[in-house]
């Protein structure tokens, strides 16, 4: 049962991670960043909770809005690059904040930080930012904002003409990643006891986009399934342990050749609704 | 005049794509803009819409300069524009597309998106969706609606892409050969489209490579070649300009 939960907790924690890279994603912007954030935010928290005494809720809150700043002033140069561009300047981001992790004596330097507040409750608080986060992207999906952020993604130049301020969609979608990575790094901080900068590194942000490129980038249920299901799969094929970032891949390759979209797509949304009436999904297309 | 081009000139590093072009567009009316492929009409076009910043020259919009304003600043204040190849969201239902021609027009945000507790909808969401439903149905597409953008044939898609530019309300609608790859019948068509829009006090300004589609609806007709302005007029004017003539055809010798 223990282990259930454990491994439920980390599973929630990577869906707030896989969600947070969705929405930045939805734009156009392909971010490498979501690691950095998540540490930002897993420090952030526990420095508010260890150094200053201040209760989980709010440390969590402050370690999400810190990180929304640094999103914010990193998001500004983002906004003239695009593409693989993006990318080399979201991973030499999160890099940064590794590296200044590992050099910061207040939050222990590359000893790490011991001694966080043990949550006992994280799994409660994981699963019901996922529900915020279900809420939140269901009602941007058949909103003003997220069809803007649907079309910038789409086709930025057509949206700008219709009248999208290009720079503050991008900039927010940017911002609120990041904060939404800050409070998924908050809620590890407080699960794990202790955090380290390795824990953060380019390899764990390359974790979440496989989840969510590989769950489904139509649709936010996408990111949630496939974090869902990557990080389950390894407790019940234990070989697949060892060989995690192959499987990562093989998965990748293979979705790219038989369904580029991924594993959740608008068809299976529509299919399941079909399938089970008003349960999945709400009125409209 | 709704729109006044005041000596625009624009360079793309060495090369002058256009030279000191004046053009005057009277409101209310339907003012072509034609010339051999190169002319520089599509670049003209990309000046007024902001999507280029002039070299030289000024653009004025209602009488204001808007030679400095961004692309998304001259949506607002009433310029629409389609394109030359169709710029549909592809990923996007038809009705989804044409909704976006409302955002400048709507202001809902992200917080008064998330932070409510009545799960129904926004009422200016319901109004955006039937705004758009009402453009959609002016273009004939009312059936689509719920088609993926991509899905349709390119006739159609134009069509969308119209109803999206007027579902800005647009004063000044930017039309980039919108006929072409249209067969006889879906010009025609698109002709009587044109001649609605326009019915409704729209100022169209058109781009055309169709020439009896441009001669035939147009107030007016200037004509560019080599990035200048080379003949102005009524179309029976233009029509027998020598220097109209000699830039599509040649010179006689």
């Amino acid at each position: 049962m223990d282990y259930l939960i454990a491994v439920l907790t980390i599973a929630g924690i990577s869906i707030i991670m896989a969600l947070s890279f969705y929405l930045p994603f939805i734009t156009g912007q392909i971010s490498l960043a979501q690691a950095g954030f998540m540490a930002i935010g897993a420090y952030g928290s526990a420095i508010c909770t260890v150094k200053f005494g201040i209760p989980y809720v709010p440390a969590l809150v402050i370690g999400g809005i810190f990180a929304g700043i640094v999103g914010f002033i990193l998001g500004i140069p983002a906004l003239r690059i695009k593409g693989i561009y993006l990318l080399l300047l979201t991973l030499g981001f999160g890099e940064i904040v590794r590296v200044a992790g590992i050099n910061i004596a207040y939050v222990g330097a590359a000893a790490g930080f011991p001694g966080i507040p043990y949550q006992k409750y994280s799994i409660v608080y994981a699963y019901a930012m996922v529900v915020i986060l279900v809420i939140f992207f269901h009602r941007l999906r058949r909103s003003r904002v997220g069809r803007a952020f649907q079309a910038i993604g789409s086709d930025e130049t057509a949206a700008e003409i219709l009248g999208v301020n290009i720079v503050s969609a991008k900039l927010l979608a940017f911002s609120v990643g990041a904060v939404i990575a800050g409070i998924g790094g908050g809620i590890f901080a407080h699960y794990a006891e202790y955090i380290e900068p390795l824990m953060f590194d380019v390899m764990h942000g390359v974790e979440f986009i496989v989840f969510a490129i590989f769950g489904g980038i139509q649709i936010f249920w996408g990111p949630i399934f496939g974090a869902l299901f990557l990080t389950l799969l390894p407790e019940f094929l234990r070989v697949i342990e060892h060989w995690r970032f192959e499987l990562y891949g093989a998965l990748l390759i293979l979705m790219m050749i038989i369904r580029p979209q991924g594993v959740i797509g608008l068809d299976t949304v529509h299919a399941l609704r079909k399938l089970f009436g008003k349960a999945v999904g709400r009125k409209g297309t | 005049m709704i729109l006044q081009i005041r000596d625009v000139t624009k360079f793309f590093d060495g090369f002058c794509a256009l030279n000191g072009v004046g053009i005057e567009v009277e409101k209310g009316r339907i003012h072509a803009v034609i010339g051999p492929n190169g002319a520089g009409k599509t670049t003209l076009f990309n000046l007024i819409n902001g999507m280029y910043e002039v070299t030289r020259g000024e653009i004025l919009f209602k009488g204001h300069s808007i030679t400095d304003m961004k692309p998304h600043v001259r949506a607002k204040h009433g310029i629409g524009r389609t394109f030359q190849i169709v710029h549909l969201f592809d990923v996007m239902t038809v009705l989804e597309n044409v909704m976006l021609g409302r955002h400048c027009k709507t202001k809902t945000g992200l917080l008064k998106t998330f932070f409510r507790f009545s799960t129904r909808e926004l009422p200016e969401e319901k109004q955006t969706r039937e705004i758009a439903m009402h453009w959609l149905e002016f273009v004939g597409l009312a059936d689509k609606a719920a088609q993926v953008a991509s899905s349709l044939p390119i006739g159609e898609q134009r069509c969308v892409e119209i109803a999206r530019a007027l579902a800005l309300e647009p004063e000044l609608l930017l039309l980039d050969e919108p006929a072409a790859g249209m067969n006889p019948k879906e010009t025609m068509d698109l002709t009587s489209l044109i001649s609605k829009v326009n019915e409704m006090g729209i100022t169209v300004l058109l781009i055309e490579h169709n020439m009896e589609l441009a001669m035939g609806i147009s107030h007016v007709i200037s004509v560019l070649n080599f990035g200048e302005k080379i003949a102005e007029g009524v179309p029976p004017e233009v029509q027998v300009n020598p220097d109209v003539i000699e830039a599509y055809l040649g010179r006689k010798k």
